[in-house]
């Protein structure tokens, strides 16, 4: 969710703050500063809203009013899942309220097996590692195959827990621009020869929603000799005839050496994962530091998942219901006159984009108000530093809600004139 | 390789991107006086990258603050 910060996903240089300053702090006034001024402006605050009841998958009750939630990564709508809620209730009341330990020590639970056979049989892959996120998940994969003299080339819209594994460790780190496969091919040619080389993409890119060509870059990736990674954390469970994700919607998951997922959207819980079918895969449980040096997820978290994952496997009408709802969204806000992160709907985030972060939080909050929460995205966290107004759609989402989210929009945006 | 010619060359491929046409010799910084974001850099980099068919890492980079400390590099890795 690194939309939220007021970071970007890629590493910045710091502004220097000055020699004599003793406080540590000092190096954040800048931002202090333009924070306390988007305040003063009156504006509620975007990066501190309080859900005070959670009504379903998409409505809540926010700073005292009812909202429809168009800002969630509850694709699939699993988090109010009957049956998601009684596994996790069960396993709280059979194994307690948590490991206290390491999945290499007293941490692994039968749970914590069960929901990586899920995984397992959910990608049709060999081996499956949970994580406690899917930022750790990128971290400590990331961090440990590409090691000393070793290549990453990875795309430079990568999301923040990618840029952070690619720091946390020691290899060459090689950005190219956004999904373009000259630029990818190129960096992957000026490789020394012999270095070991590991690219990195993402399914589904989640500022704009738009999608990689997968096929045709890791073609290219695989004529190098590299190995892939694919973070599909925002396809999982709708994009692919089985919901494996765009690699596998493009007919090229065989080629994909690991990917990367999370139990944080559509499977509606915590934590993270790797799947892969390489044959020494279990080794990283020995030697992924973000693995072995921290606490394992719940009994109740992985039990919600592993429910949640089994059920997601065939979910086939949950999904065409998305689909449709990201094409009549789509469709809708193009035909009142705003601006889209893609032209055609790609995945379920529609990204809104504004024509400045003054017209974009005052559209922000004229939406709050109208009841609709969606998420406000600016610079430097996003592409080419557009502020955006980011819609993630959700399969809970009616065809009526749908409607209203539109009319909101349109009131919305008549109100600060940009439409 | 030869210095001068990297020189000069780079000297011409910065131009587009010194929007605000800084005065640029051996000791002006990327950071402090070009004041360029990482998407420029990227670029930036890329089109280095492109006319001498080299790769400039990100690790690299970090090493690299100012005018001549790039020239510096481009010039070692030419030669490598
Ligand atoms: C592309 C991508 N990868 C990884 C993550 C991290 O997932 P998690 O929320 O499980 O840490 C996210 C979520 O923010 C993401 O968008």
């Amino acid at each position: 969710m690194s939309e939220s910060a007021a970071t970007p996903d890629r590493p910045q240089p710091m502004a220097d703050a000055g020699h004599n300053s003793q406080d540590l702090f000092s190096k954040f006034d800048p931002l202090i500063k333009q924070r306390k001024d988007l305040l003063d402006s009156g504006l509620e605050d975007p990066f501190g809203l309080v859900m005070e009841r959670v009504l379903s998958p998409v409505t809540a009750v926010c700073n005292g009013r009812e909202t429809i939630l168009l800002g969630t990564y509850n694709y699939m709508g699993m988090t109010f899942d009957p049956e998601v809620i009684e596994a996790g209730k069960n396993a709280l009341d059979d194994f307690g309220s948590g490991t206290t330990g390491s999945r290499v020590l007293n941490g692994t639970y039968v749970g914590h097996k069960e929901v990586e056979k899920a995984l397992c049989e959910f990608y049709a892959m060999d081996h499956a590692m949970v994580f406690s996120t899917g930022y750790q998940a990128n971290l400590g994969i990331i961090s440990t195959i590409a090691g000393k003299g070793d290549y990453i080339v990875l795309d430079i819209d990568s999301h923040a827990s990618i840029w952070d594994g690619c720091a946390l460790g020691n290899a060459e780190v090689v950005p190219f621009k956004h999904n373009d496969l000259d630029a990818m091919e190129k960096r992957l040619r000026r490789i020394p020869e012999g270095a070991g080389k590991l690219v990195v993409l993402e399914g589904v890119y989640s500022m704009l929603g738009d999608i990689a060509p997968l096929k045709e870059m890791i073609a290219v990736a695989k004529k190098y000799d590299a190995m892939v990674l694919v973070d599909e954390a925002h396809s999982m469970g709708f994009i692919g005839p089985n919901g494996r994700g765009v690699a596998e919607e493009q007919g090229v998951l065989d080629d994909v050496d690991f990917v990367i997922g999370t139990f944080s959207k559509s499977v509606g819980t915590v934590g993270g994962f790797c799947v892969s079918n390489h044959p020494k895969f279990e080794i990283m449980r020995l030697v992924c530091r973000p693995y072995v040096f921290t606490a394992s997820l719940p009994p109740s978290v992985v039990a919600t998942a592993a429910t949640s994952i089994r059920k997601l496997m065939d979910a086939g009408d949950k999904r065409t219901h998305l689909w449709e709802n990201s094409k009549r969204l789509h469709a809708g806000l193009k035909g009142l006159g705003f601006q889209l992160g893609t032209d055609e709907p790609q995945s379920a985030i529609i990204a809104v984009i504004m024509p400045d972060l003054e017209r974009g939080a005052a559209m922000w909050e004229a939406l709050l108000k109208e009841g609709l929460y969606v998420n406000l995205a600016r610079p430097p966290a996003t592409p080419a530093n557009m502020t955006l107004l980011r819609c993630s759609l959700c399969a809970e989402h009616s065809e009526e809600q749908v409607g209203q989210i539109l009319t909101m929009f349109e009131a919305a945006g008549k109100a600060v004139e940009i439409i | 390789m030869d210095r001068d010619d990297t020189k000069a060359r780079i000297d011409t491929l910065i131009e587009p991107f010194n929007k605000k046409g800084v005065g640029i010799g051996e000791d002006t910084t990327f950071a402090g006086d070009l004041e360029w974001d990482s998407l420029t850099v990227m670029d930036f980099v890329a089109a280095i990258e492109d006319e001498f068919d080299i790769i400039i890492s990100m690790n690299q980079q970090a090493e690299i603050e100012t005018y001549g400390q790039l020239i510096d590099a481009v010039t070692k890795l030419r030669g490598a």
